[in-house]
């Protein structure tokens, strides 16, 4: 049922970037999509009942691993996370040259290449 | 080669051109010739490492932790061809720069997205996990993003905004595929992944993941469907930054981890080696029919990128050790020619200021280096004998028919005759003709760019060679062999 | 009165005073969580994203000029650098000191020494090398993109024809930060 609300969160972020005509819009889609995947990254790694995966001083570690959630999904998230917001930053310097240049914002009128 | 040598290079290749990188940023920030040398240097080192692995292979652990629990680097025949196809190229590009990118102010900039971006795809080729892998794609593809909107003209801004927007997509798309398969397997060890998968079998989640990888790995090696970014792209990119990237990023990213999914992870299977052939035969005949109708000599070469690299995934595609060999001998010749053509080009645009075939003319004699090494490079790519393209078109044809896909051979030896044409029309157009008055009193190339363009060119023939038996054993025949070994290293 | 008459960069005069009172905490608050990285959430990412927030928020409310005042964007560029450089020399470290594996950690603790702050080897100077770099790279990007002055004479969509395709300009490429 949460993967479909997942699924359902990138299919949103597709449909942003799909129809979207400022390019503005379409940085904030590819977000939502990238929120998307990191939560079903997360959603893999989940164990009904698990508890944070955090060890506390003296506990051995063969109860931890029967204990906590998968802990690798949330290092991959962290990852993943940093990874896009260097992308963000370009794409949102990307959109201030452009207006610089082409004067809009609007997707439909940055159209000099085509062939 | 000593087994002890190899050992302590393999991590060295990823953490010296990071740290030149940003080296560059802390020492040479207002001094783009230091930083231009410190970078010649850094690639001639690349190479240098280079040669030491041919022919070696070895897995190591990052941090001394053991294979399932840590991260591996892995070295075999595949990822030393390409290792030495992305310092070559490397090299020859970041002398030809030191000359061209002197009209750019904040060169000392262009340089470390430069080692970035050979970092990142040094690091794709080592990886031996798949996390690793996507971190190091995206360092690569990210530098690749800053390079094509290097200038900030209009195109290059535009065409930068529309890479970036399909990459984020396609990105998106190979990172839910990678938390399937860790969902499935529970692993990210490509090692351990594939030896999962040989026990279950490719049962419907195994087979979506692979779907979601072929299609966010095809955006990045730019074929069809999945190519719109790159007639825009690399064209528009400063010149040594298309050479870069139709030369080595659209192989080490794309192609090259196609091949080690489809082979050794997920196990060469029919319908997976299918899509392969399907998709390379359609890059091959969309790329080859686009490009023969263009009169940017850039975008010419991009369409024809496209259409070699569905010559490659053809190759792949077939799973029989010629098709295979084929397509990696494509591969290495791919990225000399290509990166040699638009290196060509950029010093067609340096001195004439065009890149419009209907204003050029006559350049054979005014610009004398580009015209040689153009001449070179063109009959290479077409596969005109005795040339390396020729026998590596032709080891593909053979491996088709050999396989009994006569259809796809015929469309090989079809496209290989279009190639030809356009070919020939951009050396008629561009080289050969009379030189128009506009185009009078031009500047020849800088030494270095002439250098990194004989380079290249010294490359293209020294490849030709290759077929010759001494040669082509630990090269071709073994990354072949190490590729088609489906299992765990 | 006056002083609220007098136009002043930055925010309202409540924002201004809280974060005068607050960017110490947040700062040290961030230095926290490089800081205990081994032992608890956060480690090098989360705690620089907190650090360069401490001085985002102080270019927000304080004005562009105070905020750079106090961490200029040299300076930033250049901490970033060197906290990769340390990252990776610390690495390469440990290829000769320890098992001969890059990364390996090479400072041992004894066990009655675990869950303090000085354990766990390497890794609190990695973390601390991350944070750095993070926070340095984080805060440099927002100095970029604030301080980006679109120009006066913006370039409406009239796409004339134009001969030849435009050549490289003189404008400098934006300084991108590389991936931590």
């Amino acid at each position: 049922m949460i993967y479909s609300l997942c699924l359902l969160l990138i299919l949103v972020g597709l449909y942003g970037v799909v129809a979207s005509r400022q390019t503005v819009k379409i940085v904030i889609s590819l977000v939502i999509m990238q929120h998307g995947v990191h939560l079903l990254l997360l959603l893999i790694g989940y164990r009904d009942g698990g508890s944070p995966p955090i060890v506390d001083p003296g506990q051995a570690v063969t109860t931890f691993a029967g204990l906590s959630v998968d802990p690798l999904p949330q290092a991959l998230v962290l990852t993943s996370i940093v990874i896009g917001l260097g992308v963000l930053a370009l794409m949102v310097a990307l959109c201030v040259r452009l207006y610089e240049r082409y004067g809009t914002f609007d997707v439909t009128e940055i159209r000099r290449l085509r062939g | 080669m000593f087994d002890v040598d190899t050992r302590v290079l393999i991590p060295l290749f990823v953490a010296l051109p990071l740290a030149v990188a940003l080296l560059i940023q802390l020492v040479a920030r207002d001094r783009p010739v230091l930083s231009g040398w410190l970078t010649n240097v850094t690639m001639l080192g690349l190479v240098v490492m280079s040669c030491f692995t041919i022919g070696s292979s070895g897995l190591y652990h990052l941090g001394g932790w053991p294979t399932p629990v840590g991260i591996d680097l892995r070295l075999d025949s595949l990822a030393t061809l390409l290792l030495l196809a992305i310092s070559i190229v490397g090299l020859a590009v970041g002398l030809y720069s030191v000359d061209y990118m002197r009209r750019y102010s904040a060169g000392s900039h262009f340089y470390s997205l430069f080692l970035l971006m050979v970092t990142g795809m040094v690091g794709v080729v080592l990886a031996g996990d798949l996390f690793n892998l996507y971190v190091f794609l995206e360092v690569a593809v990210v530098a690749s993003y800053s390079l094509v909107a290097f200038g900030c003209s209009h195109e290059e801004l535009e065409a930068s905004f529309k890479y970036i927007v399909l990459g984020s997509l396609s990105s998106a798309l190979i990172l839910i595929g990678v938390a399937l398969v860790y969902g499935i397997t529970g692993t990210l060890n490509m090692a351990h992944m594939s030896a999962r998968i040989a026990e279950t079998g490719m049962n419907a989640p195994l087979s979506l993941a692979f779907g979601l990888f072929i299609c966010g790995f095809s955006f990045k090696a730019a074929l069809v469907p999945f190519h719109a970014w790159l007639p825009d792209a690399h064209p528009s990119a400063p010149a040594p930054v298309s050479a870069m990237l139709s030369g080595v990023l659209i192989k080490a990213i794309g192609i090259y981890v196609l091949a080690r999914l489809a082979f050794n992870v997920f196990g060469a299977g029919d319908s997976e080696l299918s899509l392969l052939r399907w998709l390379g035969v359609l890059s091959m005949i969309v790329g080859g029919l686009l490009a023969a109708g263009q009169s940017d000599i850039k975008r010419l070469f991009a369409y024809s990128s496209i259409s070699q690299v569905g010559f490659i995934i053809l190759g792949l595609g077939l799973g029989t050790p010629l098709g295979l060999v084929g397509a990696l001998y494509h591969l290495v010749n791919h990225a000399m020619f290509k990166s040699l053509l638009f290196l060509n080009a950029g010093a067609v645009e340096y001195a004439t200021g065009t890149r419009n075939l209907y204003r050029l003319g006559g350049l054979n004699r005014a610009l004398p280096v580009t015209g040689a090494t153009s001449l070179v490079g063109s009959m290479s790519i077409a596969g005109i004998p005795p040339f390396n393209g020729f026998w590596s078109k032709l080891i593909i044809i053979i491996a088709c028919v050999e396989a009994g896909f006569y259809s796809f051979a015929a469309a090989a030896v079809v496209i290989s005759i279009v190639t030809l044409a356009y070919q020939l029309k951009v050396q008629r157009m561009a080289f050969f003709a009379s030189l128009p008055a506009s185009l009078r009193d031009l500047r020849r190339e800088p030494r270095l760019m002439s250098l990194a363009m004989i380079l290249l060119a010294a490359g293209c023939i020294a490849l030709s060679f290759l077929v010759l038996s001494g040669l082509r054993d630990p090269w071709l025949i073994g990354a072949a062999q190490e590729t088609l070994s489906a299992g765990p290293f | 009165m006056n002083a609220l008459d007098k136009p002043r960069p930055g925010m309202s005069m409540i924002v201004r005073t809280v974060t005068r009172w607050l960017k110490g905490p947040i700062l040290l608050f961030g230095i926290y969580i490089v800081a205990y990285g081994h032992i608890t959430p956060g480690g090098g990412f989360g705690g620089g994203v907190i650090i360069a927030c401490a001085f985002i928020l102080v270019m927000l409310a304080l004005g562009g000029q105070s905020g750079l005042g106090v961490f200029s964007k040299g300076a930033a560029s250049r901490l970033d650098s060197v906290g990769l450089l340390i990252f990776l020399l610390v690495g390469w470290m440990g290829t000769y000191w320890a098992s001969g594996y890059f990364f390996a950690n090479f400072v041992d603790t004894p066990e009655e020494a675990w869950f303090t702050l000085f354990s766990g080897g390497v890794m609190p100077v990695m973390n601390v090398a991350l944070g750095l770099k993070v926070a340095s790279a984080l805060f440099l990007v927002f100095a970029v993109l604030t301080g980006l002055k679109i120009a006066d004479h913006v370039e409406r969509t009239g796409i004339a024809d134009e001969s030849a395709p435009t050549g490289p300009t003189s404008h400098p490429g934006d300084k991108r930060e590389g991936q931590p």
